[in-house]
């Protein structure tokens, strides 16, 4: 090891903290845009695939960025719902198949996602463990959500009270818990899967209860064939098999309401007639092709990225300024040492070397350190994306 | 053999001068300089280093006119002929005793041989540092760090020694055994010792001894 190589790398061991302090300043800037790419790029790679793999989706009109975060995603958005009778509609036209969403209600953190059996052969998801739905108050779980609460086929889940003060509104419904998925590493292994009926079960537009009638002083009233019950009937809370024939729904199914549906078309021709059917503005459903409005959502959030790694660059230049006055300073308080070493004998190009080496080994540390920095990101990211998503 | 001729220099603005007509220190001879503080030692000390370029004269370290080397050859020359101990000892805390000892070597062409690095240990042995040889500067007495200064001065075996004060911070008989060393180094190496030193007790071990203020004028 040459002479100045040695000194500058004694002066730095000697003065660990100090060098980690500024070499983990160096790595910061440095990691901080490499990290941000990574963090976007893999952002893009886990949306671009979903909504790639999903070729249109119909909902309220309004923002087509909530309807694909609601659909895709099963983030629970403000989003006006739409009734059945537009998925009724859609089948109708013997253009597509359209598999219907309900994304409204939850079991603590996680998304209950109301569908038809058709979604799990849509998006090729299979069982790892149990069976599927077979009849009301079933539910199917999503790997992670499994894993995550420790849950597994044959237990149950209760979904979440939505109103904590509305004691006329929607009670937790207990659920029993029929198989667990395969992960496949998108949103689908953080969701709830019920059927749709179920899920308007939760809502309040179904139930099930003691027999009114057979009930000893349960009638309050009987007006024109309707029966008023007072409250000592037991409104059940958990579909049983003794109990599963009590429950009941009101109302036109057809005004059920759902969040949005996936439509899948026959072909391209297809696809275009529908895009037209929804094309009047004052139609209060809209149709949306994911890909193009991931694509538009991508490019704002380029135009972001561009202008945050703009930032980052004067923030790089000023961090840098930083650094070579810290060393500036660092040799100006030298610079009896370096004089010592001049008077004993050493030349101009070893002292230059000398310091030259301790900025190299302080850059290469950092280096080394933003490195190790952004690995980690990239190996963490798609996890990190997920848990974003979910 | 050191000899100075017609030596004359002056720092720029100032009325100081000195000038030092003839001043000869033989080979294995040892040459005390004296006066207050202020008079000027250090000045002449590092005019015959060649740490400071006089305005005129010369100054001879063997056969080698310092004036008549270019700045690059000075400190090769230095490097490899000049054993300096600093006032202020000048060690860099960072190292270790054994590290700021072979610092001239390692800067120097010379490679450290086993039999060099021997007689360096045999001299931290005679100047009791052996025992803080993997210490650290930082973590040395004044005592301790002078005695490392000398040793590095020492220990590439050069022919012209300068010392300012190498006592100053050592009680009295670590003081003769740095004294006994220095004089031996210069009688077996046939070398030149010249002694910036205020110490009255000192001036008897040197044949020669000058006061620097008869060299100066304000």
């Amino acid at each position: 090891m040459s002479a100045a190589l040695y000194l500058a790398w004694r002066y730095v061991a000697r003065h660990r903290l100090q060098t980690l302090l500024l070499a983990g300043a160096l790595a910061m800037v440095i990691a901080l845009p490499l990290c941000l790419r990574v963090l976007v790029q893999t952002t893009e790679l886990a949306m671009r695939d979903r909504a790639a793999s999903t070729p249109q989706l119909v909902g309220a009109r309004g923002s087509a960025l909530d309807l694909m975060l609601t659909a895709l995603y099963f983030k629970r958005q403000p989003l006006p719902p739409i009734t059945m009778k537009q998925v009724q509609e859609l089948r109708g036209t013997d253009l597509c198949r359209a598999i219907p969403l309900d994304v409204r209600f939850h079991a603590q953190e996680s998304p209950i996602v109301g569908t038809e059996i058709d979604y799990f052969g849509f998006r090729g998801l299979r069982l790892a463990s149990g069976q599927m739905i077979t009849r009301l108050g079933d539910c199917v779980l999503g790997a992670r959500v499994a894993q995550f609460r420790g849950l597994k086929p044959g237990d149950a889940l209760f979904s979440s009270q939505e109103q904590v003060f509305d004691i006329a509104g929607v009670y937790p419904l207990k659920m029993r818990i029929r198989g667990v998925l395969v992960a496949n590493g998108t949103t689908d292994d953080d969701a709830i899967f019920v059927d749709l009926k179920t899920a308007w079960l939760i809502q309040g537009l179904a139930h099930g209860h003691d027999d009114v009638v057979a009930t000893k002083d349960a009638v309050l009233k009987t007006e024109s064939g309707n029966t008023v019950a007072n409250a000592s009937v037991r409104m059940f809370n958990e579909v049983t098999e003794s109990n599963l024939n009590g429950f009941h729904f009101h109302g036109d199914q057809a005004a059920y309401e759902i969040s949005a549906v996936v439509v899948i078309p026959n072909n391209a021709k297809a696809e275009a007639l529908l895009a037209g059917r929804f094309l009047k503005g004052t139609n209060p459903v809209q149709i949306i092709r994911p890909s193009e409005e991931f694509d538009a959502l991508m490019s704002t959030l380029f135009q972001l990225q561009a202008l945050a790694l703009a930032v980052m660059a004067l923030t790089i230049g000023a961090a840098l300024a930083i650094a070579a006055l810290v060393f500036a300073l660092s040799f100006r308080l030298r610079r009896l040492e370096f004089a010592t070493l001049a008077d004993v004998g050493v030349s101009p190009v070893a002292l230059s070397l000398t310091k030259l080496f301790e900025v190299l080994i302080v850059g290469a540390l950092g280096l080394l350190i933003a490195a190790g920095l952004s690995l980690w990101v990239q190996i963490n990211a798609p996890s990190w994306v997920r848990w974003l998503l979910a | 053999m050191i000899s100075i001729t017609d030596l004359s220099f002056a720092y720029p603005g100032s009325s100081f001068r000195l000038q030092v007509d003839s001043l000869t220190v033989a080979v294995g001879q040892s040459l005390a300089l004296l006066g207050p503080s202020g008079v000027g030692k250090t000045t002449l000390l590092r005019l015959m280093t060649g740490l400071l370029q006089p305005n005129s004269g010369e100054v001879k370290l063997g056969a080698v006119s310092l004036s008549r080397l270019n700045e690059t050859n000075r400190r090769a020359f230095r490097l490899s002929e000049v054993g300096l101990v600093f006032q202020d000892f000048a060690l860099l805390d960072y190292l270790t005793v054994e590290e700021n000892i072979l610092l001239p070597q390692r800067f120097g062409k010379e490679p450290l041989t086993p039999a060099a690095s021997q007689a360096i240990r045999g001299l931290a042995e005679r100047l009791e540092i052996d025992k803080h040889w993997r210490k650290l500067a930082g973590q040395l007495s004044q005592g301790e760090r002078q005695r490392v200064a000398i040793a590095r001065a020492l220990a590439h075996r050069p022919r012209y020694l300068f010392a300012d004060e190498p006592t100053a911070s050592l009680d009295a008989v670590r003081r003769e055994v740095v004294m006994d060393l220095l004089q031996d180094y210069i009688q077996e190496n046939e070398a030149c010792l010249i002694m910036v030193t205020h110490d009255t007790e000192l001036i008897s071990r040197f044949p020669v001894h000058s006061k620097v203020e008869d060299f100066t004028s304000r």
